[in-house]
């Protein structure tokens, strides 16, 4: 930690990076904004399923976004936060910032697939492999945030974090398959199937993956905001630390000037 | 068997700084001790005296500066470094639902001690008969802390890190005390007595370190100075000249006339 | 290691045998959970009699969750934590030696739950080496998964919250995969279907243990 003497300055993000944040954040709401345009007027209702078809144009975007990329993301980076070589807390703020927009994706991923379930399968909530590993990942990471409240030194706090990534992380598979073996509901992946011949065509199709690469955008500059919160978060500690030194040092010169008295 | 003499210094920590959070417990220590030295850390209250202590036993890392303890890092040869420091702190470390007799055991086993010595260490500190099967939670502060020194003695490590040890002890357990650190420097064992209360420890260290607001801001060799009772180190030790010596030779600095007791000195093999 | 792990194990059981809080309160309190499911599900025995399988997996989980807090909390007194990790022990022999112990309890929790389910839910149980399987690798998982969770949450205030709500999702593969195998063992189950859970309970635990092995001096010294 470099000492900060003298009247500490937040640190500006770097020009580049807030480029790339407004860029990425102009390139999410224009996507979105087309997905929107295309997945509500544009593309045709379904013949079996009516205009509740569009909504797969969010929910398995959703999904992938929290289930590999965000969830992905924070594994990694607890993962390199606690390999001693590559040890920084950035991969620390980078898992937590992971974490907490994962959860808001994962919230949307149950909300939406109930929300289709319901008219589909006749239920709000069906037990099958796929909701419940869903389920079962978005208690994990709550209780991810909820060790990262409780009140500890930034580095303890991002260790044990970690270890609870990465348990978590070892068990999301077991708890996927056995899932899995245990009752299977859900419709096979539509565009990611066996024979890789997708089942949705033309434009539905490309709504589809526009709706993939307009999450993905979205979470990526949710992302960076939240990183760069927790970077501001961070040097405010800092700050506190440099004066607290300062402080530390100055009792022993007082308490010799006392003495000397 | 006594090693021989070894080149590094039993403790040596250079420009240390170690933080409880964003406080910063050590700001900036430079300390070293030789083998076989018996050293006093002297200064007020939430001076950092524990916490440097804790430093040298592993239980704190630093967050800057170079700390050897027995020539092993002790963070990275963390549990070497352990199975040789006996730190006796103001907590004694016991499990309420056992006995004295199995806290001790426990304790001496799990550092890897030899257990030969238990029985002699527990009697030496009045730790016999009913006591011994006392389950821990029973125990008073003074008998607590016995049994601690009893763990102590009975694992016998190369460096002792002593947290206050006169505290809750009354005037016989203080006598013994200070035969076991006279004992103990006699045969080599490296003892870093924090404490400040100058009055007690002073006899048996030669020499003292002051230590104010997380850094060390005085040296001073024992015996040089006549203290008036009563009074604190960090008065004389700012106006003791800057170069007295801060290593003395290999061997203790013991008031003339400490006894060792009947019987055997332990060493560790 | 191995030595280490037996004196801790050693310690943490002597102390159970003195305390004998096992025995007085966490047993009970499986048996009032037991009797609470029969309250839940009403007095159709069938049911309850289908259900015994899950029940008495859940009843072992909440078990767990007092056995692992009661394992932590023995350290919580006069600076014990501190004491271990001066001590030098190996602290893959401490974790091996504290889900050795935790283990330990359990396994008689659940005779004692085994045998209530069969005695208050009339389930019928006409495999028993599965039954017995399934206990030994689910008891294993869960002691190792609970002791590196209790270590993690060591030393906090809300430990007592925190450590189930933690715990428990992870624990849910052992629930799943041990009610299966108790089902296939059940009259009226097949008892193939139990092998494939058994070797689910296996990678379960081996995954733990080694992970548990290699992490516990780490979450140790930052807790």
């Amino acid at each position: 930690m470099s000492a900060n003497r003298g009247v500490p300055a937040p640190p500006l993000q770097s020009r580049r990076g807030r480029w790339w944040t407004r860029g990425i954040g102009i390139a999410a709401a224009v996507a979105t904004v087309c997905t929107v345009w295309l997945g509500l007027w544009v593309t045709p209702p379904d013949e079996t399923q009516g205009n509740l078809v569009r909504l797969v144009y969010i929910h398995p975007g959703v999904a992938w976004v929290a289930l590999y990329l965000a969830f992905g993301m924070a594994a990694v980076a607890s993962l390199l936060y606690l390999w001693p070589r590559t040890r920084s807390l950035v991969w620390d703020r980078l898992a937590a910032a992971a974490v907490e927009v994962g959860v808001v994706f994962n919230v949307c991923t149950l909300v939406s697939g109930s929300i289709w379930g319901k008219p589909t399968w006749g239920v709000w909530w069906a037990w099958d492999a796929r909701l419940t590993s869903t389920a079962v990942l978005l208690v994990l990471f709550l209780g991810y945030l909820a060790l990262r409240r409780v009140p500890a030194e930034p580095e303890v706090r991002a260790k044990r974090s970690a270890f609870v990534a990465l348990f978590a992380a070892v068990d999301i598979p077991i708890v996927h398959f056995s899932v899995l073996w245990w009752r299977t509901l859900h419709q096979g992946a539509t565009v990611l199937n066996a024979n890789l011949s997708p089942t949705i065509h033309g434009s539905m199709a490309w709504t589809l993956l526009l709706g993939f690469v307009a999450l993905t955008l979205v979470f990526v500059w949710m992302l960076l905001v939240r990183y760069r919160i927790g970077v501001l978060e961070d040097w405010l500690g800092t700050g506190e630390l440099d004066v607290a030194l300062r402080e530390r040092q100055a009792e022993g010169a007082a308490v010799g000037e006392e003495e000397a008295a | 068997m006594a090693p021989p003499a070894p080149s590094h210094p039993a403790v040596s920590l250079h420009d240390a700084v170690a933080l409880s959070g964003r406080f910063p417990l050590l700001a900036g220590v430079d300390l070293e001790v030789a083998v076989g030295e018996t050293v006093l850390v002297e200064g007020p209250n939430g001076a950092g005296k524990t916490s440097l202590l804790r430093v040298c036993a592993g239980l704190v890392p630093l967050s800057s500066g170079v700390a050897t303890v027995l020539g092993l890092d002790p963070i990275s040869a963390r549990n070497q470094v352990r199975r040789r420091v006996g730190l006796l702190s103001h907590a004694s470390h016991l499990y309420d639902d056992l006995t004295v007799r199995e806290n001790v055991r426990f304790a001496v086993r799990a550092a890897g001690a030899d257990t030969g010595r238990i029985a002699e260490a527990c009697d030496r500190w009045g730790l016999t008969g009913r006591l011994l099967k006392t389950s821990a939670s029973k125990l008073s502060a003074g008998q607590r802390r016995r049994t601690a020194l009893a763990v102590l003695t009975a694992r016998w490590p190369e460096l002792w890190l002593l947290d206050e040890p006169h505290a809750g002890l009354d005037a016989s357990a203080r006598e013994a005390l200070d035969q076991l650190v006279g004992e103990a420097g006699a045969a080599g064992v490296t003892v870093v007595i924090a404490s400040h209360e100058t009055g007690f420890a002073e006899s048996l260290a030669g020499r003292a370190v002051t230590l104010t607001g997380g850094r060390v801001t005085g040296h001073r060799a024992i015996g040089a100075r006549p203290q008036p009772s009563g009074s604190v180190g960090p008065h004389a030790s700012l106006d003791s000249s800057p170069d007295v010596p801060d290593t003395t030779p290999v061997g203790p600095a013991l008031r003339p006339g400490t006894g060792r007791p009947a019987g055997e000195v332990a060493h560790v093999a | 290691m191995w030595r280490d792990s037996l004196l801790v194990a050693g310690k943490d059981l002597r102390i159970e045998a003195r305390s004998r809080v096992g025995l007085s309160q966490v047993a009970p309190f499986g048996i009032v959970a037991l009797v609470l499911f029969a309250f839940a599900l009403g007095p159709d025995r069938s049911l309850m009699a289908r259900g015994a399988p899950g029940l008495f997996w859940v009843a072992v989980l909440f078990c767990t969750v007092l056995a692992v807090q009661r394992s932590v909390s023995i350290e919580s007194g006069d600076g014990a934590r501190d004491g271990l990790r001066l001590s030098g022990l190996d602290p893959a022999g401490l974790f091996l030696g504290k889900s050795v112990a935790v283990a330990a309890q359990l396994a008689v929790l659940e005779v004692v739950l085994g045998v209530g389910v069969v005695l208050l839910y009339g389930a019928r149980i006409e495999v028993p080496w599965l039954i017995a399987a399934s206990c030994v690798l689910g008891t294993v998982g869960l002691a190792a998964t609970g002791t590196l969770y209790g270590a993690l949450s060591a030393g906090l205030r809300v430990r007592e919250t925190l450590l189930p709500f933690l715990f428990l999702p992870i624990a849910a593969p052992v629930l799943l995969a041990g009610t299966r195998v108790w089902q296939a063992a059940m009259a009226g189950g097949v008892a193939s279907d139990g092998s494939p859970w058994l070797r689910l309970l296996l990678a379960f635990d081996a995954v733990y243990v080694a992970l548990g092995i290699v992490v516990f001096g780490p979450i140790q010294e930052s807790a």
